[in-house]
């Protein structure tokens, strides 16, 4: 026989009661005014003289209005997106202040801080959002098979989502037409497996690295060879990275490739050969990335990061802060860098100053804060931990944070377009997101299952996807660290990953020997 | 026995005689000589002995010959340090061979309707209930009407088992039979894990030693298979997988299965 519960007494009642009734009031308004004054971040400057504010009234759409207005954009259409950062202030202990607020507690954040000194100002950031929107992707619109092995690893094009490179442990490339999902082109010639693959700036030239201790280069439309193999590493072929447009000496590009023999080799494109070699660390180098100031960035097994000039391959600074091996490292401006003059509009500029132009202008954009070219460096590493540096700073090899909270190895770093997120992969199934201007912490993605093995944000960097040993891809959205979308379908661990720079496809390759692409 | 060194030591003092290299050079240019004689000539168990030890000598010559010849390869790179393709960034690393395998050729062997049935063990040899059962005649009215049995085989007891009282028990699974843990090997990786059981699922004999977890050869069982770290398509972890027992399990004091993949 079933026991009936006994009608709850008249205390519990009355305590429910009230409870309800506690719930139900509604959260009282910030009462007062807030001075707020608006600076630029990129310059500096301020945006028009400190303004009066009902603390009601300040949320994030209205304070976009108002910064609009102040800078003269009217219109609706000429409206820019703004974010808002409280400026962190000098004399403030570290840590007091909020990362990057979400539109919810901006209203909170300022009442505090207009309550802690009365009558002060209150100093924001206005930081400019992508006025583009990537759309999350949640469907596989192509499963395409013709690896004979595990696929290794995957780029998109500069120009635009329709074509992707991807490297296989098949010791063949192919050009992939994502428009229709078909292969285009196979990339024979490589005698051991391809582990890396990079289309150039301007996405006319195709390199890819391998186990046959060669660098190969094709041209990028039909995939026909450029030239012979370029020789001289003695192990594997690690990384790659172009020189970036804006730094090329025209018509000669430059290609930088990491190896496991320790060094790095500078090769000239055009006439082929191995202009410099970086030695001087003692064991493999796991990652380069060349800079848009001129410098050469390498991670290496033997736990320094170095920078190097790019221009005679000296060595410029020598980061020794990790403990184990460096496993990757980012620069803010990565995407541009890799897309040159290839923008979310997909015009071309007619004539190559004005490529030249462009490249070099949405470089300057991109890394600029506070009235200067900055490019940060982020590292990952297997102690764990991660390091953010400035090397273009004075103190070149300090560390501007040390970004610890992994549970084990830092298999992967990304910095987002904008410059104000880095998202790191780890195998303690984890992806973390962190705030770029100080390294602080913002939240851990947790749903993987198994070692995460690569991440890599949108275009806009609203969004952030991520590549499993569970055999799943995963779409997060970054400002509130929820899971946005999942992507099972690989049968296999998936090892690269890439999201297009105009943000419309999402490529990805594993073990199971597929390539997917993955669309809105 | 000598217990001191004193042939070095006479060495030491005197030294050697004058001849002394050329006898040991023209000794040792012999020795091929006596051998060749010994083997032709030698006779019975001394012949046997003898062949047996040149054997022996020619194993050994053979390997040392073999260490040498590897010691001069020059080995430029090494040799693909494995054989499936992996990424940069997972090179070198001690990668835990996990139990994981689930390869597009597996999952086509499970499509076809006939292997989704096929089982290590096709066939098992029938046990009768006089093997399986004893008569348990203590006690005044069991004596009489002896309806109770104990069960003679090793069994699986679920975690959440409790007995029912004497009076109404019919089967006793004893404590010192039951078994928790089975060494589980994956046939695709070789390799062999302790697992815990989960529960019995099918004993080939009688359905009614299914539901007692009669662990006999051939029976189905499910195993917890967590610590393989084993994941499924849409990203999930696989919780329980079903094996099969090999060995005799009342014979051997241990449960041995294989993973049906």
């Amino acid at each position: 026989m079933a026991t009936v519960v006994p009608p709850p007494s008249k205390r519990q009642k009355t305590a429910a009661a009230a409870i309800t009734r506690e719930q139900q009031q509604p959260q009282a308004k910030p009462q007062g005014d807030v001075r707020l004054h608006f600076v630029d971040p990129a310059t500096g400057r301020s945006i028009g003289p400190p303004i009066v504010v009902p603390l009601a009234r300040a949320n994030t759409r209205n304070l976009n209005i108002l910064v609009n207005s102040l800078q003269g954009q009217e219109d609706a259409n000429d409206r820019v997106r703004y974010r808002f950062v409280l400026q962190a202030d000098p004399d403030a202990p570290t840590g007091s202040d909020q990362a990057l607020p979400t539109d919810s507690d901006l209203a909170d954040i300022i009442g505090k801080q207009a309550a802690a000194g009365a009558e002060a100002t209150v100093t924001l950031q206005p930081i400019p959002e992508a006025v583009f929107r990537v759309k999350a992707v949640s469907r596989c619109s192509a499963a395409i098979s013709g690896h004979g092995q595990a696929i290794l690893a995957i780029q998109f094009s500069p120009v635009d989502s329709s074509r992707m490179v991807s490297g296989s442990g098949d010791n063949h490339a192919r050009i992939w037409d994502c428009e229709t999902g078909t292969p285009l082109a196979t990339l024979k010639g490589h005698t051991g497996w391809v582990g890396a693959c990079s289309y150039s700036p301007e996405g006319d030239i195709i390199a890819t690295g391998s186990q046959d201790k060669t660098v190969r280069l094709w041209e990028s439309k039909k995939g026909k060879p450029v030239g012979h193999p370029m020789t001289g590493h003695t192990r594997n072929v690690m990384a790659l990275s172009w020189e970036p447009y804006h730094l090329q000496a025209p018509g000669r590009p430059r290609l930088a490739s990491a190896s496991k023999d320790m060094t790095v080799r500078i090769w000239d494109t055009t006439s082929q050969r191995a202009d410099i070699v970086l030695s001087g660390h003692k064991a493999c180098v796991s990652c380069v990335k060349w800079g848009g100031t001129g410098f050469i960035y390498t991670a290496s097994h033997d736990r320094t990061v170095r920078v190097w000039n790019a221009s005679d391959g000296t060595l410029a600074h020598n980061l020794a802060q990790h403990a184990h091996w460096v496993n990757h490292l980012a620069l803010s401006t990565d995407l541009v860098l890799r897309t040159a003059y290839h923008d979310h509009t997909g015009k071309v500029p007619p004539t190559p100053e004005a490529k030249l132009a462009k490249a070099k202008q949405r470089f300057t954009d991109a890394a600029t804060i506070a009235g200067e070219v900055v490019e940060k460096l982020v590292t990952a590493s297997d102690d764990c931990t991660i390091f953010l540096w400035d090397p273009s700073s004075t103190k070149p090899t300090k560390p501007l944070a040390r970004l610890a909270g992994h549970q084990k190895q830092v298999n992967h770093v990304s910095f987002s377009p904008d410059g104000l997120y880095i998202a790191s992969a780890g195998f303690d199934n984890h992806v973390k997101l962190w705030a770029a201007r100080d390294g602080k912490f913002i939240s851990t993605l947790r749903g993987h299952v198994a070692a995460v093995y690569q991440c890599c944000f949108s275009a806009d960097s609203r969004l952030l996807v991520s590549a499993s040993k569970d055999t799943t891809c995963k779409v997060w959205d970054v400002r509130s660290g929820k899971l946005k979308e999942d992507l099972p379908g690989h049968k296999d661990e998936v090892y690269a990953l890439d999201w297009s720079a105009d943000g419309e496809r999402v490529g990805s390759g594993g073990k199971d020997k597929q390539v997917r692409i993955w669309r809105h | 026995m000598p217990q001191n060194e004193y042939m070095e030591r006479f060495t030491k003092q005197h030294g050697r005689r004058f001849d002394y290299e050329e006898r040991k050079r023209k000794r040792e240019a012999r020795e091929a000589h006596h051998a060749s004689d010994k083997a032709q000539n030698l006779r019975g168990l001394r012949a046997k002995q003898y062949a047996e030890s040149r054997r022996k000598q020619k194993i050994q010559m053979k390997k040392t010959l073999r260490a040498h010849e590897e010691r001069n390869v020059k080995s430029n790179a090494p040799a693909q340090d494995s054989s499936t393709p992996i990424p940069n960034y997972l090179t070198d690393r001690s990668n835990p061979s996990n139990a994981k395998a689930l390869s597009s050729a597996i999952k086509n062997k499970r499509n076809e309707k006939a292997a989704k049935f096929s089982v290590p063990l096709p066939k098992v040899r029938g046990i009768s209930e006089e093997e399986m059962f004893k008569v348990v005649k203590t006690g005044k009215k069991t004596a009489k009407k002896s309806w109770k049995r104990m069960i003679t085989k090793p069994t699986f007891v679920g975690p959440d088992f409790t007995r029912r009282p004497v009076k109404y028990e019919r089967f006793i699974r004893p404590m010192g039979l039951r078994y928790k843990k089975a060494n589980v090997t994956h046939p695709e990786l070789g390799v062999t894990v302790q697992l815990p059981i989960i529960s019995v699922k099918k004993n080939p004999q009688n359905p009614m030693y299914t539901q007692l977890g009669v662990l006999t050869k051939g029976t189905i069982v499910e195993f917890n298979v967590s610590e393989l770290g084993l994941v499924t398509a849409g990203g999930k972890v696989v919780w329980g997988r079903w094996g099969q027992i090999t060995n005799n399990p009342e014979n051997d004091g241990c449960v041995n299965a294989v993973l049906l993949v």
